[in-house]
């Protein structure tokens, strides 16, 4: 489903962020990203909706590949996947309703469909009766909640979570992480990248750490006991 | 359908920001359009001025009036010849003294000779055609003299060339600071919307998808600011008319030519903005 080949990805400027990364991540599992700020968390997230294209090696999501992918490819694949920002990047002159309407209205959804499956995955985040208010009238939890309402309303394959609670407190994290764990279970992919390490101790999911654009530790392929001393 | 709406959205949710596009569209196409008036007027001018260009035989003294008659016929079938009018021994002494006002009395029973008037016609006015006519009309055994003001016409149609190069090589500058600006202004529009563009590619809207309410939006500014501008220039050709000089003003096609090239300016300047845009995100 997600495929990287040996990706580095480099900068001009920066230099390298993700180097030599070979991972694999199947339908509907669910993975925590970790590592310190900088360890390329994010770029490697970037690389899965093809925001960023490799240096060198393959990215391959869905079929996509990030060789030869026109802008066309990018979109459409876009649409398979959900994606979720620490910052929620909602647009704040629309109602919860109207953001989470955008997403199919741009990928031009006939109209008929899109109140229904709104409703529906407002539902499934807790906010039906939150519809008609705008982000300003929302804290910060129900404010992600929209977002991932956004993310899910096109039924993605797969989730992917640049800290989505990084901007939040315990409880709306917890409220957040549940969800996540909800969607999961209903048979989509999550990818999450998290500082909260405690989060992740609780959880018996797959945990990749990076550290200086490396994989340095995966649980796939490592039991999770073997790394501790 | 969903473009059209969005363009429109935009004018309602930042009014603003979209009075001063337009505003600056027709400032830019007011500059413009002043430039064109004057290039229009003085072109009018030196029209009317090659429009006097005119090649006059003189006939010997005792030509037969049926000869100089087939002869004007004859001239007036060349190509580059508009009409070709004889002129008769009375009819010049009348023009003469018609012409002279005051003076008039200077030709009292003076004789002045019967000629073949030929206008050209426009297109065939410039100095090599002129002398070109001329030297076939002398070929007439009856021909005496012939003039046609060679000097005038050379200073006509050079000043017609400056005209014409100082009128593109402006019109072209013109034209051009008005893109930029345009451009610029356009590009705001773009910028104030970048999170919503930025958004809208996270989930999957293709470029085509995104560019088109922008085109639609430059596309209407531009007609828009070109209509204002129009406004505008008409307004100071009122102006100009009243207190300075009779003037003419661009016809119904030259007017449409004006607003589709605002049209032209918001739409372009849009698809570059946005290409621009899309391509830095």
């Amino acid at each position: 489903m997600i495929r990287f080949f040996n990706v580095t990805k480099s900068y001009a400027r920066t230099g390298t962020a993700v180097q030599d990364i070979t991972l694999h991540v199947g339908k509907g599992e669910f993975v925590f990203l970790t590592g310190a700020s900088g360890a390329g968390k994010t770029t490697l997230l970037r690389m899965v909706y093809l925001e960023e294209r490799p240096t060198a090696g393959e990215v391959r999501v869905s079929g996509t590949s990030s060789l030869d992918a026109t802008p066309g490819d990018v979109a459409r694949l876009r649409r398979k996947l959900g994606i979720v920002f620490q910052d929620f990047r909602l647009l704040e002159n629309r109602t919860a309703e109207q953001n989470v309407a955008f997403a199919l209205e741009v990928t031009g959804a006939a109209k008929a469909t899109i109140g229904p499956k709104v409703a529906r995955v407002l539902t499934q985040v807790g906010l039906a009766s939150k519809g008609t208010a705008y982000p300003r009238e929302l804290s910060g939890g129900e404010q992600q909640r929209v977002a991932i309402a956004r993310a899910l309303v096109n039924d993605p394959f797969v989730l992917i979570a640049d800290e989505p609670t990084g901007n939040l407190d315990d409880r709306a994290t917890r409220g957040i992480f549940q969800l996540l764990r909800e969607i999961n279970a209903a048979g989509t992919a999550v990818m999450m990248a998290t500082h909260n390490l405690e989060l992740i101790r609780r959880q018996e999911f797959r945990t990749i750490e990076m550290n200086r654009g490396a994989i340095v530790f995966d649980s796939a392929n490592q039991p999770r006991m073997a790394r501790e001393p | 359908m969903r473009s059209l709406r969005d363009a429109l959205v935009t004018f309602r949710r930042a009014p603003l920001l979209s009075a001063l596009s337009v505003t600056t569209i027709a400032f830019s196409l007011f500059a413009f359009g002043l430039f064109g008036l004057v290039a229009l007027n003085i072109r009018e001018a030196l029209d009317r001025l090659e429009d006097r260009v005119e090649v006059r035989a003189f006939v010997a003294e005792g030509t037969p009036i049926e000869t100089i008659a087939v002869a004007t016929a004859d001239i007036a079938t060349f190509p580059e010849v508009l009409s070709a009018r004889t002129v008769t021994q009375g009819e010049a002494l009348a023009r003469a003294r018609r012409e002279l006002g005051e003076f008039r009395d200077v030709f009292e029973g003076a004789v002045l000779p019967a000629s073949i008037d030929v206008r050209l016609k426009p297109g065939f006015r410039s100095p090599a055609t002129v002398r070109s006519v001329a030297a076939r009309v002398n070929t007439y055994a009856f021909v005496d003299d012939i003039r046609y003001g060679e000097e005038w016409i050379q200073k006509l149609y050079r000043l017609r060339n400056i005209a014409g190069i100082a009128g593109l090589v402006l019109g072209l500058a013109f034209a051009s600071v008005s893109m930029i600006i345009i451009g610029a202004t356009i590009r705001m529009a773009v910028l104030a919307r970048a999170r919503e563009i930025s958004i809208m590619r996270l989930v999957g809207a293709t470029d085509s998808y995104i560019r088109r309410p922008f085109l639609l939006e430059g596309f209407a500014k531009g007609v828009m600011g070109g209509l204002l501008a129009l406004l505008l220039t008409w307004l100071a050709r009122l102006l100009i008319d009243r207190y300075i000089i009779e003037t003419v003003f661009f016809d119904q096609r030259l007017a449409a030519l004006g607003l589709l090239f605002g049209a032209m300016i918001g739409l372009v300047g849009s698809a570059v903005s946005v290409g621009r845009h899309l391509r830095s995100v």
